[in-house]
């Protein structure tokens, strides 16, 4: 198997240093803004915005974490269907300025999920998506991330995979050829 | 485990404890659904299912109902009281004539044990058994079995007593499987001639004194008295069965340990249990409700996932 290292825990470090003062810039006043990681995997990037942003700012960020297995759109039509994660979202994010958090973007059909997902907890004022990862020209749903760590172009047969220390192990984004021979 | 073994539920007996546990686990998540704001998933939009209840039902169905619209499903109702049924159809074409109108799913309650069984051979369709005469009552179980874990935290070790109609009661049977399974002890406890005759065969301890029992127990399940099932006189009056099985206050508070009171409804309250029972802290009667809906979601939800 073909592998590539696409960020090592220093550039990860120094992207997610980025991704924060960006989320800044853009954000005048940042009481107003809330961010949601989806679950499985967002969140722990959540996690790691949120405890970056909280040294830049005077106040803490508020963090939910978002399921959005029961809003896909490919229900029965997998051949095991999906285990839901916990759903947390302790405020309410009515007129809020809302940042969805994912680890990949890929075919957009998760994002699709959590815009659905997320407007049963209110109608925010403005919706965001930040993503560590973009594969560019994979889109299946025109959604498009405002804030990106590290775009890449890609083929179908390819994955990225994501390794975070949070989940065990050290942090390492690779590009994997699933059938290199 | 991600998915159940089975595509129809049609009891608890041949349902495994982590196919039980991933009902559980999946429940909790539509809990969490139902107390946002807006209290409605989309996962079965391109579903149809029939509540079929050949038997009278007030909380079951409305139950299973609204777990069906939470969950967008197209839902259509159907009662013996008003079909065809009183004209002579039987049972396998009442439902493949509604199969024929293009229904994934159906909730079918039944006087007849086995009913569900004998439709699962004959029909592609998911079948949810929704009560079969005194055979399996396999969500009301569920439902128990998921307020014990959330009341008390875990249903292994736990000590739960079932009272009253046992001879007739589902409830009673699915309830004994699944807190087998979830690893609890179980005791019955009601007059000898409402007990079946070999239930120390499935492994529960029998107590015939309601004092004894409750002092043995952290969980009482209170079985409703079956007036319509008691065609020969298994007690001479309910005055008597009250006297001597109700539970009361006085009862309660004279135990040494607190338990829980559970009922699966309807309440024959000054009957099996009296009303400052029924309403005190000790039951979790409505919490029984809630969760129900919570289940039958899980259960649905799990059951259409199946797509082989």
């Amino acid at each position: 198997m073909q592998q590539r290292l696409l960020l090592d825990s220093k550039l990860l470090e120094i992207t997610i240093q980025r991704l924060c003062q960006q989320l800044i810039e853009n954000h005048a006043n940042f009481s107003e803004a809330v961010i949601l990681g989806m679950q499985p995997r967002g969140i722990f990037l959540a996690q790691r915005i949120k405890k970056a942003l909280d040294k830049l700012l005077p106040d803490e960020t508020k963090l939910g974490f978002l399921d959005t297995t029961f809003h896909r759109d490919d229900f029965r039509r997998r051949d095991v269907p999906l285990t839901p994660s916990e759903t947390k979202v302790p405020f309410l994010i009515e007129d809020k300025n809302v940042i969805l958090i994912d680890d990949v973007l890929y075919t957009g059909r998760s994002v699709r999920a959590a815009l659905d997902a997320m407007i049963t907890f209110g109608r925010p004022s403005k919706v965001e998506l930040l993503v560590l990862v973009d594969r560019l020209y994979s889109r299946h749903i025109p959604i498009e991330a405002n804030y990106v760590g590290k775009r890449v172009n890609t083929l179908e047969s390819q994955r990225v995979q994501v390794e975070l220390k949070e989940q065990g192990g050290k942090d390492n984004i690779w590009l994997i050829n699933t059938n290199a021979e | 485990m991600s998915q159940l073994n089975t595509k129809h539920l049609l009891g608890i007996k041949n349902l495994q404890p982590n196919e039980i546990e991933l009902i559980f686990e999946t429940a909790d998540n539509f809990k969490d659904v139902l107390n946002r704001p807006i209290k409605k998933v989309p996962s079965l939009r391109d579903i149809t299912i029939a509540n079929v209840f050949f038997e009278n039902s007030t909380r079951t169905r409305l139950s299973f109902e609204l777990a069906e619209k939470r969950l967008s499903a197209d839902v259509i109702n159907f009662s013996s009281s008003s079909s065809s049924v009183k004209k002579g159809e039987t049972l396998l074409d009442t439902v493949n004539n509604i199969l024929a109108m293009k229904v994934d799913m159906v909730v079918m309650r039944h006087s007849s044990p086995g009913a569900p069984h004998f439709l699962a051979r004959h029909i592609d369709a998911n079948i949810v058994n929704a009560g079969d005469g005194t055979h399996e009552h396999p969500t009301q179980a569920l439902l128990d079995t998921y307020s014990i874990r959330e009341k008390l935290g875990d249903v292994a070790g736990k000590k739960v007593v079932i009272v009253g109609d046992i001879l007739h009661s589902r409830v009673a049977l699915s309830n004994i499987f699944a807190l087998q399974k979830l690893g609890a002890e179980v005791m019955v406890c009601g007059p000898p001639t409402l007990l079946p005759k070999h239930i120390k065969e499935l492994g529960v301890k029998v107590e015939l004194d309601i004092k004894k029992a409750l002092e043995w127990c952290e969980v009482a399940n209170i079985l409703r008295i079956q007036l319509e099932r008691q065609k020969m006189a298994y007690f001479p009056s309910l005055r008597e069965y009250s006297q001597y099985y109700g539970v009361n206050k006085a009862m309660l508070d004279s135990l040494k340990n607190p338990i829980t009171i559970m009922h699966p409804g309807p309440i024959n309250r000054g009957v099996e249990i009296t009303s400052d029972v029924a309403d005190s802290d000790h039951a979790i009667i409505l919490q029984q409700v809630e969760n129900g809906v919570a289940i039958r979601m899980a259960v649905l939800y799990l059951l259409a996932g199946i797509t082989s």
